[in-house]
């Protein structure tokens, strides 16, 4: 399963001195220093300062695409069932699988899931009927589904599935794709603070794990600092002369305790930076749900301008093995509602045009039902993504309900397409570096996005 | 003249030493076992640690601690119901054993979860720190991970051949065992290298990770060869089978030498290779000496050299190779000291083992996640490299879960967030205290050298400890000395040891 002989190995001045926010100059600066630094593209950062960097150690994004654009995650964990999610009302062999569990046509009374909000110029898809969020974005033209996603040999384990979209490899092994992203293009350097990828959560996934980029996470950001004040308020300011001296007397430049001392500085830049941001109330109201919470976190350090390029957010309870009609349903109201809102709040923002948010699931489920009225694992499913820029509607082929392997959906599109098309056209980076293969570009974004 | 393997003179072996030597052979130790360790001298204190077989185990591994059925293959007669009701559609018992499998996945999740805990207390708890250490090195060096393999009871078998061997011969016991190890053979897709359709995932890191290092001293034919001649080399149930039909028998050529090689062959034909004397010495440098966060330095590589050259002498035995390490006047130098970043496992146990903290409600279960938060999870290593270790552990997220995870050691205070349970035991700080009615600078000043392990503590530092206790009136009570520690816990010079 180790395949980890084909990551390139760049090397990105990831620990490098010139981006640590010295105490004097964060003083001296203030601001000024940090709106720059949101603007300004990191090697002309690192030259303002004077860090020299080794020839050839930064290799620069795809030339004409902003450094500001944002990618947003979402990963749907469990596995979720992707023919009650995009319904193929008009197939009878979805209802002869399913005949507890189907959801009708649009308008339809009969089946017990309810019946399909429509999609606009489709005769024999829709959509689940709580995914009025989702159907919004879609009539607004800022989603797009793209259908029949996944991979050659589908494995049915959470784990391994889940490694094999983290990594982008069928080994389930090395580095996360968006890991490898920053590894290669610097674009995230440097890999201990907040300006590569901040995962919500209380582990980074996988996906966000490179060689020298590592994200930062927290699960609130409450969690994000020390929490030492809560068992004495004097101990505060010993604290932070402790942990925000730029330098200590006798320290060598990059000594490991040099290092040390620079990130412990940086994590309080970080925390007093994600902290400001995310205390401000949102400019739009959010439905009550943990994804919802995410990405109200998310929206708030985007409108912060916060450097980070890429944000990961999941929604858990999708493994749906039994009685699943109710769950599921919760469960894209949840997915739509917060998808909608974070548009929203983007919009009033000014926001909506910098952001795309990619949805996924390790797997779909099977074509039919099981004997307690739910899903087992299964191979392929649509994704969603979502921002102003995305080819809107559906994008390729619904698998066959008819041509099934071993029970399960055959794939049309393999998610290292998507990849590819979020990495070279959003992110302006090599996919083909990034992903170690070339792929075909499933081509979610609108022709004019980078003319 | 002198040579990087020169020893330490006796007669310098002080307390600073002994307790540098008591970091890296384990996790520390207190004051007492410090001032015990600094009495036997070099020689019988490097002997203490490391002859620790002359030790009682606090709890002897039995074998029985898990269940090794939860995940045992179908037998015959299960076998063939699956197939009859597959063959005639009999979709209730399809399903029931679609949930019996289910149901053994979530019993042997369960089961490795224990394992966590049992390994992770055992290393709190043992007499033994140093064959809990080695033990850590092998399963990073021969990372297997469990979610791969879905298998708990062969993680443990696995884990009793690294303390078992943790000391024994690099060469016989621990890159042979591992090649007969059921949890690895299945990691690395062996049980799938057959004659007809070779795989090579464990031959190439047989040599790349395990012996030789990228790209040094083999080819990708050497790869290829390697992988036919550990064809057939597969498991039944919990032990290692050799399949003979399976077993390519043919020529192959390894190295430009020809021979109807097995997997065994396949070892000693390594071990031939002159990168196989310090690319393992290296590792254990690393995780020992110094992690060399710029890579080699002259000093390191001659040191590692003549490791080396001593390794291949003793045939590959490695208690001569870590005897001569904790020895040498190298281990001891200024530059080795304090160099190397804590892995969570080390600030963790360290913590435990050298501060007294209480012993909290749920602890084991507490610090196994706290381990995870920080990136080391047991029996999870990222991938077949290992963890990654040195600067890699530090980001600032986990510096502020290294932080709060030791908050919560001393004071029991749950960060807000975590799910860990709040506690009242009440921690006994002053014990740490040398002398309570000393003055605030020098009891701060003491706390320091010793939760740091420097002689000499920084100015800065000191007087942001003695303006604390300047607020609390330069009370010196179990309160404002835990408030002390805290402080000196969340030093980044604390990431160290």
């Amino acid at each position: 399963m180790s395949d980890h002989h084909h990551d390139h190995d760049h090397h990105c001045e990831s620990t490098g001195n010139g981006e640590t926010y010295s105490r004097r100059l964060f003083m001296q600066q203030g601001m000024a220093f940090l709106s720059m630094a949101t603007t300004v593209p990191m090697f002309m950062q690192q030259s303002a300062k004077g860090i020299m960097l080794p020839v050839g150690s930064l290799v620069t994004s795809q030339a004409g695409i902003p450094e500001d654009r944002v990618l947003v995650v979402i990963q749907l964990a469990g596995g979720n069932d992707g023919l009650n999610t995009i319904v193929p009302f008009e197939s009878d062999a979805y209802f002869s699988s399913r005949p507890q569990i189907a959801i009708g046509k649009p308008g339809s009374t009969r089946q017990a899931g309810g019946a399909a909000l429509e999609l606009p110029n489709q005769e024999s898809f829709g959509l689940h009927p709580n995914l009025t969020g989702l159907r919004e974005l879609i009539d607004r033209g800022h989603a797009s589904i793209i259908q029949g996603v996944g991979y050659p040999n589908p494995n049915r384990s959470h784990f391994t599935s889940t490694d094999i979209w983290h990594t982008g490899k069928t080994s389930a092994q090395g580095y996360g794709w968006l890991g490898r992203y920053f590894d290669n293009t610097c674009a995230g350097a440097p890999s201990h603070n907040q300006k590569g990828s901040i995962a919500i959560g209380n582990k980074a996934p996988l996906a966000l794990y490179g060689k020298t980029q590592k994200a930062v996470n927290f699960e609130t950001e409450e969690l994000f600092k020390w929490a030492g004040t809560n068992a004495s308020n004097a101990l505060e300011d010993s604290y932070d002369e402790i942990n925000r001296a730029e330098s200590l007397d006798g320290v060598e430049k990059d000594s490991q305790l040099d290092f040390l001392v620079r990130t412990a500085l940086d994590a309080q830049v970080s925390s007093d930076r994600i902290r400001a941001a995310v205390s401000k109330r949102p400019l739009v109201s959010y439905p009550n749900s943990k994804l919802a919470q995410q990405l109200q976190l998310i929206a708030s350090m985007v409108r912060a301008d916060l450097p980070t390029r890429v944000y990961y957010a999941s929604l858990g309870g999708f493994d749906t093995h039994a009685n699943q009609i109710g769950s599921h349903a919760n469960l894209m109201r949840q997915l739509g509602d917060s998808l909608l809102a974070f548009q929203n709040d983007l919009a009033k923002q000014g926001n909506t045009g910098k952001v795309t948010t990619m949805v996924f699931s390790e797997f779909g489920r099977r074509v039919a039902q099981n004997g307690s009225s739910g899903t087992d694992h299964g191979t392929a499913a649509p994704m969603f993504v979502i921002g102003e820029h995305v080819s809107p509607g559906l994008i390729g082929e619904h698998p066959s309900l008819k041509k099934l392997d071993q029970g399960d959906l055959m794939f049309s599109t393999d998610f290292r397409e998507v990849y590819t098309s979020v990495l070279s056209d959003w992110m302006g980076a090599d996919a083909k570096d990034i992903l170690g293969k070339s792929y075909r570009n499933a081509d979610i974004f609108k022709k004019s996005l980078n003319t | 003249m002198k040579t990087p393997l020169d020893q330490l003179k006796p007669n310098e072996f002080d307390e600073q030493k002994a307790k540098h030597l008591l970091l890296r052979s384990g996790f520390g130790g207190t004051d007492r076992q410090i001032k015990a360790i600094t009495n036997l001298g070099l020689e019988g204190a490097v002997d203490y640690i490391i002859d620790y077989d002359k030790l009682t185990d606090k709890e002897p591994i039995r074998g029985d601690e898990f269940d090794p059925d939860i995940m045992r293959p179908a037998t015959r007669s299960e076998r063939q119901s699956m197939r009859q009701a597959r063959q005639s559609g009999d979709e209730t018992l399809l399903e029931e054993l679609r949930q019996e499998r289910q149901r053994r996945q979530r019993a042997d999740r369960k089961q490795i979860e224990e394992m966590e805990r049992w390994w992770f207390k055992r290393i709190v708890e043992t007499p033994k720190p140093f064959q809990e250490k080695m033990t850590l090195f092998w399963h990073g060096h021969f990372a297997t991970g469990y979610r791969a393999i879905e298998n708990s009871y062969h993680m443990f078998l696995q884990n009793n051949m690294f303390r078992e061997h943790a000391l024994g011969n690099f060469k016989e016991d621990l890159v042979r065992g591992i090649i007969h190890d059921p949890a690895m053979i299945k990691y690395l897709n062996n049980d799938q290298n057959r004659k007809s359709s070779p795989n090579e995932n464990l031959a190439r890191e047989l040599m790349e990770l395990f012996t030789l290092g990228e790209g040094e001293g083999y080819t990708e034919d050497d790869i290829k060869e390697g992988a036919r001649a550990l064809t057939g080399y597969n498991i039944e149930d919990d032990e290692f089978a050799f399949r003979a039909n399976l077993h390519d028998t043919g020529t192959k050529t390894i190295f430009g030498r020809r021979g109807t090689y097995d997997g065994d062959d396949f070892v000693d034909l390594i071990f031939t290779r002159k990168p196989v004397s310090t690319y393992v010495i290296e590792k254990l440098y690393r995780f020992f000496v110094n992690d060399l966060p710029h890579g080699p330095t002259k000093s390191s590589k001659a040191f590692v050299n003549q490791l080396g050259n001593l390794f291949k002498r003793r045939d590959w035995e490695l208690k001569p190779i870590m005897r001569a390490l904790f020895m040498s006047e190298h281990f001891y130098a200024p530059e080795n000291m304090n160099s190397i970043i804590k892995s969570p496992l080390q600030l963790i146990v360290q913590a435990v083992r050298t501060l007294n903290t209480p012993n909290r409600s749920k602890i084991i279960q507490t610090l196994v996640v706290a381990s995870d938060l920080m990136g080391q999870r047991l029996f999870a290593p990222p991938s077949v490299k290992g963890w990654d270790s040195g600067r890699s552990w530090i980001n600032t997220s986990t510096m502020f879960a290294r932080q709060n995870t030791i908050l919560y050691l001393l004071t029991g205070l749950r960060p807000d967030g975590y799910g860990w349970e709040a506690d009242q035991s009440p921690f006994n700080a002053m014990s740490l205290v040398e002398d309570p009615e000393g003055e605030p600078r020098d009891i701060a000043k003491q706390l320091m050298s010793s939760v740091l392990a420097v002689d000499q503590p920084n100015k800065d530092r000191l007087s942001s400890l003695t303006d604390f206790l300047t607020t609390q009136n330069n009370q010196i009570n179990n309160q404002t000395i835990t408030g002390v520690l805290t402080l000196i816990t969340a030093m980044p010079e604390y990431q160290l040891c």
